[in-house]
């Protein structure tokens, strides 16, 4: 039989843990990844001369984070891995790379894509400032970098990430200025049965909570937004909340981390035409795929955060899964036992996930209520009422036609930033479901490359 | 404001130079070029859309938001490019300006 070609797409703890799979199951695999080295961004690595240990960069993921490194390492000579590259598109049976400026098209029979996740995040008056970064982009800033973001940070949104970022920066001698939490407490008593599918990150999370209290820092659950203060040169001065009697508190800061949580990078999922399905729980539409991470696309595998958001932890797992899929469907190998005992392994991490979901909401309603002067696309600076408008005036129906005529979700991030909450606005704007608003479009190249790239290849 | 982040470990390693937009600034071997101009300035650059400065926002090659420029006119996503001896970088577009709004 020739040889299969298998890509994987992402080398972090999903992409691994396929490729190694894949390797076990007698295939060479082409590990595609865009950083620079492997571990995606959960478990990415500092950079040659850093000194910092596993248990500084990693905490109580550090066993975790080392093993999937040295997994990686063992797997080096029994795969192709092509580092620093970018997947730009999917067509015709290959998937379009560029590296250092060169394009090449490489065929596959069967394509896993571990493609990870972003910030998912909420427009607040200001967060266009120097000084505002994504709560994910604070804590590399710190892990890769042994950096903060600024001098005397506050971190906003809500999610598990909020307060594990407020808790490294304060341990690693960061001045926190406070934690502003938009999820209020009651539903993380309603969650708890479900997050105890996973108890010790419960316990995790209560501790890291009890330490920034007992630090002295300032936490509130259940704000609403008010506005990121600053001016056009400085960047940012301060953040305004409201509590939950409704009193405006200031917290003076020149940097804030924000995130509600993450959504997948799915552009190149829906490149490959792989059908999608709106996740009521978590307003978002999602690409479609069963037990073991098929999707409805002939050879296109998803696995980890790039699919659904299930954590590092059940990245591995289903990272695994797909490849045994992958080498099952090709006739290659069926490790039947060992699938049956990840999937039911990946069902306790989707209840630890859903009682994440019911804990920490995303806060549709402010993201729907958002000022008409808030600035909803950074890329471009355009407003939330140049997105209602494009509803109201225009007479837009969905969120692809309220971006062709308002450039929300066309600018350079293309919508990574303002798309979950660009839905709301339409969706409230149309008085319909934030279902029917639709989604937006994944469009190649999925990020931007350079027109001499193109060229070449044209 | 000297710098907009602050280096809280590892800074014990050898020191690079670089300029941008011809001033001389010193960072260290290992950073990326957004820590390298973020520790010694307070901005990457001006939005074009004339809402002030930027500097950065996602660190994960997402965003788009950290670009800037070489004197030959490449364009560097600054989180995700490795600081090198020597390098030239200018925080607007050299070929092109876009006439900011207001």
């Amino acid at each position: 039989m020739a040889e299969r070609r298998i890509i994987v797409i992402g080398a972090g703890p999903a992409g691994v843990r396929a490729a190694e799979a894949l390797v076990a199951g007698g295939v060479r695999p082409l590990v595609i990844d865009e950083g620079r080295r492997d571990g995606g961004q959960i478990y990415r690595r500092q950079p040659d001369g850093f000194k910092r240990d596993y248990a500084t960069l990693y905490g109580t993921e550090a066993a975790r984070a080392e093993a999937v490194h040295q997994a990686f390492d063992r797997l080096r000579p029994a795969i192709d891995y092509e580092p620093e590259t970018l997947v730009w598109n999917i067509s015709e049976g290959a998937v379009w790379t560029t590296s250092a400026g060169e394009a090449r098209a490489v065929p596959y029979d069967a394509l896993i894509v571990c493609s990870g996740a972003t910030d998912r995040l909420v427009p607040i008056k200001g967060w266009n400032r120097a000084g505002c970064y994504s709560l994910g982009g604070a804590q590399i800033a710190l892990k890769a970098q042994a950096c903060a973001i600024g001098h005397r940070v506050a971190f906003l949104g809500t999610g598990p990430l909020l307060y594990l970022v407020a808790h490294q920066y304060a341990k690693a001698g960061a001045d926190v200025a406070a934690v502003l939490d938009t999820s209020p407490l009651r539903g993380r008593m309603a969650a708890a049965a479900k997050l105890a599918a996973q108890p010790d990150l419960l316990w995790t999370g209560a501790k890291l909570t009890f330490d920034l209290w007992r630090r002295g820092i300032p936490v509130r659950t259940g704000v609403t937004l008010t506005e990121i203060h600053g001016d056009d040169d400085d960047g940012v001065s301060g953040i305004s909340v409201a509590t939950r009697g409704g009193t405006i508190r200031r917290f003076d800061c020149d940097a804030v981390g924000m995130g509600w949580h993450l959504r997948p990078e799915t552009q190149i999922a829906d490149l490959a035409r792989c059908r999608f399905a709106f996740d009521a729980p978590t307003r978002q539409w999602l690409p479609e795929t069963d037990a073991d991470g098929r999707t409805s696309a002939e050879r296109i595998y998803l696995a980890g955060d790039g699919a659904r958001i299930l954590g590092a932890r059940c990245a591995e797992v289903t990272g695994e899964l797909a490849a045994l899929a992958a080498l099952a469907d090709l006739g290659l190998a069926d490790k039947a036992d060992r699938r049956r005992e990840l999937t039911a392994q990946k069902s306790r991490y989707r209840r630890f996930a859903d009682g994440l979901a019911q804990a920490f909401p995303w806060p549709h309603d402010l993201a729907a209520r958002v000022a008409d002067e808030t600035i909803v696309c950074r890329c471009e600076s355009v407003t939330a009422a140049t997105l209602r408008a494009s509803i109201v005036d225009s007479g837009a129906t969905e969120t692809n036609r309220a971006k062709a005529f308002s450039r929300v979700g066309m600018g350079r991030c293309q919508g990574r930033y303002c798309g979950n909450a660009a839905a709301e606005i339409v969706a409230a704007a149309r008085g319909e479901t934030v279902e029917a608003a639709g989604r937006l479009r994944g469009q190649a190249p999925v990020k931007p490359i350079g027109i001499s790239t193109a060229r070449r290849n044209s | 404001m000297t710098g907009r982040f602050r280096r809280l470990a590892e800074t014990g390693r050898s020191e690079v130079r670089f300029t941008v937009d011809g001033q001389p600034i010193s960072a260290l071997a290992g950073d990326t070029l957004m820590v390298a101009m973020l520790t010694a300035g307070s901005a990457l650059r001006d939005s074009e859309f004339g809402d002030g400065r930027r500097a950065g926002f996602c660190l994960m090659a997402a965003c788009q938001d950290c670009w800037v420029w070489t004197a030959a006119g490449e364009r560097l996503r600054a989180c995700s490019t490795e600081i090198s001896e020597g390098l030239s970088i200018l925080t607007t577009q050299p070929e092109a300006s876009w006439p900011n709004v207001g």
